[in-house]
Parts: C-alpha cells; sequence; structure tokens
C-alpha cells in the first residue's frame, strides 16, 4: 500500500512515528520511546490454583518479529490472553508501550489502541462473505452510529480489494467465509488483522493446517510486516520458526524458559529436555 | 456491499433497502390497508359479498400490531441472536402508556361520573397519582409511548449486557422481569387498574372510538407502522450495523477483538426493538378497547417468539408471515376449539423448529430453489441451533410454569 492511500475516514496520524519525535507523548497513545512495543512483567495468571502463567515476563521491541514457541499447555495462548484483556492477570504487570496499561482495558479498547490477534482456531464470520469480513475488520471508527451511516467509499473498497489480493482470496470475495478451506481462513483472519492496521500482531499458530507453500507464503508475508509492525508468533512448526529467523522465546509451565535464536534455543539442554527432546 | 457513491441522503438509502418488487408488494398493500378497506367497510352494505365486517377490521388490525412486535422480535432474535421471552412487557407498556390517555379521554363519563378514572375512584383516591400528570394530552402520551418502555428496556439491557449475560440466561431473566411486571401491576396500589387494567375508553381526540371511521383510521395507522418498521429493519439489516449484528450473534469475542464494543450494539437493537413494540402495544389498545396485566404473562412474550420461529428467524417478512398464521389460527381455534389451542401451538412450534428451521419462508425458499439443491445459500439453518432453541423455550417456559 502507498502512503497516499490511507482511507480518507481515519485518523492520520495513525503511524506512530510522531511519539518519537522528541518523546511527545500523548494519554491514551501508543508511547515507543523506548522501543519496547510490549512488556510483561511478572504475569501470574491461576485457574483453580493450577499456574499456568508462572511470573512470566517478557519484553517485544517496536518492529520485531519474535516467535514464541513450547510444548502444549506451557501458558502461550494464556498469554495472549493477557495481552488482549480477555484474562485478567492475577498479579503482574502488562504494558503495551511506555504507558498503557493492558490489565484495566477491555478487548475492544485495546484492539483500538492497536493490537491485532489471530486465534489459535480460525475464527471468522462463517455466515458473512469474505469481502464482509474485511470490511467488518476495517480499521474506522466502530461505534455504533457511526456503523449505523457507513457507507463504503472507493478508498475502503481499494483497500479490501488490496488485501483480499494479499491473502490470494480475490476470486473468493463473495462466497461466504465458512465454506473456505481451513487454511483459507486462516489467511482471511490474517487478511482482517491487517484490514485493523495494528501495530503489534499475535498470531497464534497461524500456519497450522496450511499446506507447505501456503506456510512459506505466509512468512514472507510477515517478514514484509515486520519493521513496521511489531508481531509475536506462536508456532510449533520448526520449519515455519526458522523461516521467520529472529529471537525465539520458549516457554514452558507459564514462564520463559530460554530465549535467543532459534540454534541457540535448539541447542540448550534444558530445551532438548522439556520440549525439542519428546 | 460493493462502494456506493457517498453523500446520497438518507432518505434515500432508507428508500433503497427495498428492491422494486418489494416497494411493489409495498403498494399493493398500502393501497389495500388504506384504500381498499376503508371503502369496502365503510361504503359497502353489510349484504354486500365485498363488505369487511367490524370482526375483520378489529381482527387484521390487532394482528398487524402483532406484526410489529414479530418484526421488532425478530430484529433481536434473528440477527442478533439474543432470545428475549420479555418481549410482551414493551408491548403492555406501550398499551399502558397510552391507556392512560384514553382513560383520561373518558371524562365525566364514566360510571361514577367522577373527573378521576374510574378505578381511582373506586379506591378512594382524590387525586391524580403524579405519574398520570399530563396524561390527558395526546401529545404527552404518544411522547411516553415512545420513551418509557425505551428507557426502561436500555436500563435494564445495559445492566444485562454488560454483566455479558446471554443464551438461556438472557432468556430467563426477560421472563422474570415481564413476570415482575405483571406482579406489580396486579396491584391496584400501583396506580394502573390493577388486574382489571384500563377498558370502557369512550374517545380518542374526542371522536368515538368505535365509530366506524375511528377504527378504519386506527387500521390504517397500524398497517403505516408496520411498513415503516420494516422498512426501518430492512435497512438496519442491510447497513453495516447490521453485518456486525449478525457478527455479534457468530462470533462475539472476533468482534471485540476487532475492536466493536459489543454491549452498544446490543443495546441499540435492544431498545429499539423494545420501542417498536410499545408503539404496536399503544395502536393495539385502542383498537381492542382493553390492557390488563395479563399481557405481560409470561406465555404472551414466549408466544412472539413461536410466531417468529413458524415464519422463519432473520427474514423480517418471515416475522409478519408467522404472526399472522399463528393468529388467525388462534382466532378460529378459540371459536372452534378453545381447549386444543395450546397443544397445536405446541405442535406448531416443535414442527417448525424440528423440520422448518427457517420456518414458512425457508421452507418457501427452498421450494423455488428446486428440490434438493440447497447448498451456498442457506449456511445459517444449523438444525443443532434450532433444535437447541426449541429446548431453551420449553425448558424455559417450563420453569416459568407456564
Ligand atoms: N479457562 C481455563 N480454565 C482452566 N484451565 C485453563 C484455562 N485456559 C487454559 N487453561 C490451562 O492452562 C494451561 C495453559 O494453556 P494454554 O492454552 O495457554 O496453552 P498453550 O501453550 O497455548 O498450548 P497449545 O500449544 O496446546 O495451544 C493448560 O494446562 C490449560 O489446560
Ligand atoms: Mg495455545
Amino acid at each position: 500500500m502507498k502512503p497516499g492511500d490511507r482511507l480518507v475516514t481515519d485518523n492520520p496520524d495513525w503511524d506512530s512515528g510522531t511519539a518519537e519525535l522528541g518523546h511527545m507523548f500523548r494519554p491514551g497513545e501508543l508511547d515507543l520511546s523506548h522501543k519496547v512495543v510490549l512488556y510483561l512483567d511478572e504475569i501470574t495468571v491461576s485457574f483453580d490454583g493450577f499456574r499456568a502463567l508462572n511470573k512470566l515476563s517478557l519484553t517485544i521491541d517496536s518492529g520485531e518479529l519474535r516467535c514464541i514457541i513450547g510444548p502444549n499447555g506451557a501458558g502461550k495462548t494464556t498469554m495472549m490472553d493477557v495481552i488482549t484483556g480477555k484474562t485478567r492477570p492475577d498479579e503482574g504487570k502488562a504494558f503495551f508501550g511506555q504507558t498503557l496499561d493492558l490489565t484495566r482495558l477491555s478487548e475492544p479498547e485495546i484492539a483500538h489502541l492497536g493490537i491485532g490477534r489471530k486465534f489459535q482456531k480460525p475464527t471468522i464470520f462463517e455466515n458473512h462473505t469474505v469481502f464482509e469480513n474485511l470490511e467488518l475488520a476495517m480499521k474506522t471508527d466502530k461505534r455504533v452510529w457511526r456503523s449505523l451511516l457507513a457507507l463504503l467509499d472507493s478508498a475502503a473498497g481499494d483497500r479490501i480489494a488490496e488485501t483480499l489480493q494479499t491473502i490470494r482470496l480475490t476470486a473468493h470475495a463473495d462466497r461466504l467465509a465458512g465454506l473456505l478451506s481451513h487454511g483459507q481462513k486462516q489467511w482471511l483472519e490474517i487478511g482482517m488483522l491487517l484490514m485493523q492496521e495494528p501495530k503489534l500482531l499475535l498470531l497464534d499458530e497461524p500456519v497450522a493446517g496450511m499446506t507447505d507453500e501456503e506456510t512459506e507464503r505466509t512468512g514472507e508475508l510477515f517478514l514484509s510486516l515486520a519493521g513496521k509492525h511489531s508481531l509475536v508468533v506462536v508456532e510449533h512448526d520448526m520449519a515455519f520458526v526458522k523461516q521467520l529467523g529472529g529471537k525465539v522465546t520458549v516457554l514452558h509451565e507459564g514462564s520463559v524458559l530460554a530465549e535467543g535464536v532459534l540454534d541457540e534455543v535448539q541447542a540448550d539442554a534444558r530445551v532438548i529436555e522439556v520440549y525439542l527432546g519428546r | 456491499m460493493r462502494p456506493s457513491p457517498a453523500r446520497t441522503p438518507f432518505i434515500v438509502r432508507l428508500g433503497r433497502s427495498f428492491d422494486a418488487r418489494s416497494w411493489l408488494l409495498v403498494g399493493l398493500f398500502a393501497a389495500f390497508a388504506l384504500i381498499a378497506v376503508p371503502l369496502m367497510h365503510l361504503l359497502l352494505p353489510p349484504e354486500n359479498p365485498l363488505h369487511l365486517s367490524t370482526y375483520f377490521i378489529t381482527l387484521t388490525g390487532k394482528i398487524l400490531c402483532y406484526a410489529i412486535v414479530a418484526v421488532a422480535m425478530d430484529l433481536i432474535w434473528g440477527y442478533g441472536g439474543i432470545l428475549s421471552l420479555g418481549h410482551g412487557l414493551f408491548f403492555a407498556l406501550g398499551g399502558y402508556t397510552f391507556g392512560m390517555y384514553l382513560m383520561r379521554e373518558i371524562g365525566r363519563d364514566g360510571s361514577y361520573q367522577s373527573d378521576l378514572p374510574d378505578f381511582m375512584v373506586f379506591l378512594d383516591w382524590k387525586e391524580l397519582p403524579w405519574f398520570w400528570t399530563g396524561s390527558d394530552h395526546f401529545l404527552w402520551a404518544v411522547l411516553l409511548v415512545l420513551i418509557v418502555p425505551a428507557l426502561i428496556a436500555f436500563i435494564f439491557g445495559y445492566f444485562a449486557f454488560r454483566s455479558r449475560i446471554k443464551g438461556v440466561y438472557f432468556s430467563i431473566i426477560t421472563q422474570a422481569l415481564t413476570y415482575a411486571a405483571m406482579l406489580l401491576f396486579f396491584r391496584n396500589e400501583t396506580g394502573f387498574g390493577g388486574n382489571n387494567g384500563f377498558t370502557d375508553f369512550k374517545r380518542i381526540l374526542g371522536y368515538s372510538i368505535t365509530a366506524p371511521e375511528t377504527r378504519v383510521v386506527l387500521f390504517g395507522l397500524s398497517a403505516l407502522a408496520l411498513i415503516g418498521t420494516l422498512l426501518l429493519a430492512r435497512y438496519l439489516v442491510t447497513s453495516k450495523f447490521g453485518r456486525i449484528l449478525t457478527a455479534i450473534r457468530d462470533a462475539e469475542s472476533r468482534v471485540m477483538f476487532i475492536g466493536y464494543n459489543p454491549l452498544w450494539y446490543k443495546l441499540f437493537v435492544w431498545t429499539l426493538s423494545a420501542m417498536l413494540c410499545a408503539i404496536a402495544g399503544a395502536l393495539y389498545v385502542p383498537q381492542v378497547g382493553i390492557i390488563n396485566p395479563s399481557e405481560m404473562a409470561v406465555a404472551n412474550s414466549i408466544e412472539i417468539a413461536i410466531w417468529v420461529a413458524v415464519g422463519g428467524r432473520g427474514t423480517l417478512i418471515g416475522a409478519v408471515i408467522g404472526a399472522f398464521i399463528v393468529n388467525l389460527a388462534k382466532s378460529w381455534f378459540t371459536v372452534s376449539f378453545p381447549e386444543y389451542w395450546l397443544f397445536f401451538l405446541g405442535t406448531l412450534f416443535i414442527v417448525s423448529t424440528l423440520w422448518l428451521p427457517q420456518g414458512v419462508v425457508g421452507l418457501y425458499r427452498r421450494l423455488q430453489a428446486g428440490r434438493g439443491s440447497a447448498q451456498d445459500s442457506e449456511p445459517a439453518a444449523a438444525p443443532g441451533a434450532a433444535v437447541a432453541t426449541a429446548a431453551t423455550v420449553a425448558a424455559v417456559a417450563k420453569g416459568a410454569g407456564v
């Protein structure tokens, strides 16, 4: 997308660049002055005494592409639940940028601030067309009265067409999303995420159920997004993690076991024991 | 939805909610209700086979009001996925608020020849309670009809939706709400005529309420209100708002994570739905000549859901069709076999949920699409969901001792 293509209806200072100019902080906006987009500190979440997250601390830099791996039940999804406001931590801090306390915000508020999420199980609107799915996700004013009067302008139409192309669903635009294949659903959900124009993307097992070719294309897409966006990708597929490169965090029993580039992590004796050596 | 030029006046957009064929049908219906019915009732002598009787006008006028309620129910249930089993309350409240005006219009023509409504004289009250202030003004009554039930719905809905009460739980508390209101209205001290409610109306805006001309006007207004309701509902469900509403019905958490707050969306459609019911109630009361707390009975609210289920959820027109089918059947049964009515209603409901998940409209569409080729076009009709709904209604109804 060319910069001039931005939606006319949208907030022009969407790009976070302003915050970096001499630390001009405005309340309620993402402050990236210390290059940190997400900051989790000693997060603990218990379900009936069982600690799904146990003093989890994690820092994601602005523009980073981070992979999170870990055995089943390690707490990866729960971590995303905490970041997006679905689950409230019992203890610990979660900040978006320097100033936004995620533990005090609701799901729509967090989404509005610029955190987008792809669920582990693809969650799209099955009774809506592919086009409508993207339309609903598009970054815009999401209050009721706006939706009552909303008309799709041509800029928005172009934007949707562009995303359709990126996710290779142009030919399916008018089909019901429920009729797509599993891999296509995954892509549609990624497309919805792109329409939201989030600053931070959380992707929970995005390539599950995709063919090798689809997986590779997804990897390319993510790599092209990194830098401008920050991405946190949870994956079990090691080839995919390798393709993405970047730093890898290993979660185990609710806390960080190891962190580093993939080769380093794979050589770590503790990691081999709990995860790779199974 | 494909890109369309912005800057189209709202009224034009509203008009475009119906396609040409629908407008033709609406035009025919309006011509029938506003021209043919008055002529056939007022001008033709009773011997003429084309004469429409008072019975026809009253029964059909009443069902037109029910049809408005059914469309309101379809908005919230069919599109919003929220099954209200308390919609009878808003209908009754609309009836009561307008009934207050009708009671005042009786003036001194009541049996006690007092300025106060008869039931107040009977209770030995000396003056009107504060909430009856202004009830002798027609416009004030209209304002109350539009505001009071909607306000109650708004407050109730705000707390219920904010607490994320959903599904069966929501259905049960709406039932509790209407049931509690019924008990409240049964009490004489509440100030709405106790179990007798309001009746013996004489006039509306100075015109005799039983005069054939008045009946014809009320009938026409009901028809117009139904057309307006359908147009508004159609606009809503084809707008972006409508797509978000159905998205909330299908995957609420996804909607939240893309930045919409479902609370306000649900609250809007819920309050609007209540307001439409209130308008229907206000048109209903002068036509049937009575409103009492039994309108708030749980069974009445369940029946509303059945009209919609029979006609076809999530189709709007199905709600109208359902309201007509069930109520015409009811008026026939209650004359011919009153004791079998409830069995018939139950059977109808079970048949429609098990075999006609999209109701009569779904059946029609399936027949049109040709035998056995119902694919791509109708994914919403998951039989599992229909059975679950039936089970919910049955369980809830049983719990309420209906
Ligand atoms: N709502 C809940 N109630 C009870 N336990 C839960 C709940 N959510 C998660 N858990 C438990 O917390 C632990 C972590 O779950 P989580 O879903 O975060 O794991 P995960 O790392 O995403 O695993 P997977 O790779 O299988 O997706 C699991 O043991 C799970 O059973
Ligand atoms: Mg998981």
